[in-house]
């Protein structure tokens, strides 16, 4: 693997980063809940924090918001030292997984709070307050308890509540999580509009990697406390630097093989590599990758193979079908085409199958 | 659902006690405040001479001010001490909390009169306070202030009645959703105002029931004067107390507890009406 793959955050350096996440640890206790973390933002970016609860995602958003104190390393923001400040001193805002509103404020009141506590001036306020509330169409709740509210106007309130300072970046923690499934998917891609029309840089935190390839220019994967790979939603899908990678976003089919004088050989396929030792290695395949041989308009430079359809799922556009190739089993997506049962011609480019490290 | 047997089984115990020792007893002392005794013997003759007795003897107004003065100060004072404490320890006490929690709810368990004894001997002219400050050689000769004063009085209730407002304060502070405060922080509020605009108001309700228990308890409490408190701080418990007892004049006790009845029920249900309009859940 190149380099910028197994340390993505210092070699890979957007220019004029915004945050810079140097070498930061932390423990819990003699938990290692961050190892080493590197990473930097760019000013207007939309960088999302992916991975299974417990990867320490949460925990480096909170470092950034000041509520944890990292063990150690150092984030910087605009060229300053930013890691030394306590929380309210940081010209960053949250939007909490729970919205956390304040129940005892209206949302008027709830939104105008940041302003309140700053000393913005007085006549200032309403204006802003207004602007935020329209922004994410809110304006008819002004005077409503947050009690009063459902998840997603919840949702909308803190939002406005958090940008309403104009904060230089904006901490989103599995804001969208608790929301129903539609309601979530409408709320992405306003989100994502509202990131474009304000220019201001969000760090989002998400186990879900579909709303992470939706939402990002970069995902950031996190594994154990460590920065997995770092790249854009694209790049991370089609070229996974590990296996985990390659599971974790999107499906993949993970075939073991053995390499020997530039031909990989796995169970039943055969197919020639460049630039690799011998050696065993392990192959990520999509499952998108696969087609049927009849498919194929070119198939000199496919591998073809024959594989038993155990099961088929049909989900609309697309259907997945189960193989078996020879004792291996192997997912596939193929455009739909109707029932389909017993043993067929398949093939893959040799190009699709994207050497990962076992790890 | 329960049967109708069952249902009057398990509610007839409950019912019978609250008739028989409260509702009757308060009728009984309804109507005897309006009656009066003549030669050592209760009339049944309904007049409201009583409440007029009250109103314009004027010891019997000093006694129900001074009572609701110590009251006062005694919920103030276990407001200052409590709330800091119960701040302290919903918020930082981490480790600590569980220890912190039982000694302040160990005095619970002894005794009232034990530890109104106790003030006693800390507090009079050959007490512990007196002996330490002449062994400081601050005072010379002992204070006799100490005890038998208001302050005496204030001092003991407030330390007896502290963890009744500690308790409910406590509650309301660690019901408080921690990203609330994360949340004040976040937009830019210093500690001091997080509390000021967060803590405290989402605090109110607690603060308001500890107030309340520590003020109607102390309004009614009659052991502390009596122990500590000396003739300058009768309380109106002690007349109530006197009147039923040595005196014999049941109709007028019963009139000046009737008085107190009103003020304790009236701000009970103003504490309710307040604590319904400050609670956002």
């Amino acid at each position: 693997m190149s380099p910028a793959q197994t340390n993505p955050g210092l070699s890979s350096v957007p220019s004029g980063a915004l945050l810079e996440v140097r070498v930061v640890a932390k423990r819990f206790g003699a938990r290692e809940v961050l190892r080493s973390i590197s990473l930097e933002i760019a000013g207007g970016e939309f960088l999302t924090l992916l991975g299974e609860s417990g990867s320490g995602k949460t925990t480096l958003l909170r470092l950034v918001a000041g509520f944890e104190q990292p063990t150690s390393g150092e984030i910087w923001m605009s060229g300053s030292r930013l890691d030394t400040l306590p929380p309210h001193k940081r010209r960053v805002n949250t939007v909490f997984q729970h919205y956390a509103l304040f129940p005892h404020l209206s949302v008027t009141e709830n939104v105008a709070y940041g302003l309140r506590v700053t000393g913005a001036p007085t006549s200032e306020i309403p204006v802003r307050v207004a602007d935020a509330l329209r922004m994410v169409k809110m304006e008819e709740y002004a005077s409503t308890r947050p009690a009063k509210l459902s998840g997603g106007q919840q949702q909308r309130v803190a939002l406005a509540r958090a940008l309403v300072n104009r904060p230089q970046l904006l901490l989103l923690d599995e804001p969208l999580s608790a929301l129903d499934a539609n309601l979530r998917k409408q709320m992405q891609l306003e989100l994502k509009q509202l990131q474009r029309e304000l220019g201001i840089t969000f760090l989002f935190v998400t186990h879900d990697q579909e709303e992470a390839m939706a939402l990002s220019d970069r995902i950031a994967l996190l594994r154990n406390g460590a920065l997995e790979q770092v790249d854009s939603p694209r790049a991370i899908y089609a070229r996974p630097a590990t296996a985990y990678t390659a599971q974790f976003i999107g499906q993949t089919n993970l075939l073991k093989c053995e390499i020997r004088d530039g031909v990989a050989s796995s169970g039943t396929f055969r197919w020639p590599v460049t630039g690799l030792s011998n050696g065993s290695a392990i192959f990520s395949l999509r499952p998108e990758s696969i087609h049927f041989a009849s498919d194929i308009a070119n198939g000199e430079t496919s591998v073809p193979f024959r594989a038993l359809v155990r099961q088929q799922v049909f989900s609309g556009a697309s259907e997945q079908l189960e193989l078996d190739c020879g004792g291996q089993s192997l997912r596939v997506r193929v455009p739909s085409r109707g029932a389909v049962s017993g043993e067929h011609d398949f093939a893959f480019a040799p190009a699709d199958a994207i050497p990962v490290k076992d790890a | 659902m329960y049967s109708r047997v069952y249902k009057a089984f398990v509610s007839l115990p409950p019912l019978l006690w609250v008739t028989l020792f409260l509702v009757i007893p308060y009728a009984l002392m309804f109507a005897h405040s309006f009656w009066l005794v003549r030669d050592g013997v209760i009339l049944h003759q309904w007049n409201l001479h009583n409440y007029a007795k009250l109103f314009q003897n004027a010891v019997y107004l000093e006694v129900l001010f001074r009572s609701m003065r110590i009251a006062a100060g005694v919920t103030v004072l276990s407001l200052l001490l409590g709330y800091p404490l119960a701040y302290y320890m919903s918020f930082y006490a981490s480790v600590r909390k569980d220890v912190l929690y039982q000694l302040v709810i160990v005095p619970l368990w002894v005794s009232y009169l034990v530890r109104g004894y106790a003030w006693k001997t800390i507090l009079g002219s050959q007490g512990v306070l007196n002996g330490f400050l002449q062994y400081l050689h601050i005072t010379h000769e002992p204070v006799s202030f100490f005890l038998y004063s208001p302050f005496a009085v204030i001092l003991m209730l407030t330390h007896i009645y502290t963890p009744f407002v500690f308790l409910p304060l406590y509650a309301s502070l660690e019901h408080i959703p921690r990203n609330l405060i994360e949340a004040s922080q976040d937009l830019g509020a210093s500690p001091r105002k997080t509390f000021l605009r967060v803590i405290l108001p989402l605090s109110l309700p607690g603060l308001l029931a500890g107030a309340t228990f520590a003020f109607v308890l102390a309004l009614g409490d009659f052991l502390a004067p009596l122990l500590v408190g000396g003739p300058s701080s009768i309380m109106v418990a002690n007349i109530v107390q006197s009147l039923f007892g040595t005196a014999y004049d049941w109709p007028l006790g019963s009139a000046i507890s009737v008085c107190i009845l009103l003020i304790t029920v009236t701000l009970l249900f103003l504490s309710e009406l307040l604590e319904k309009r400050w609670s956002f859940r």
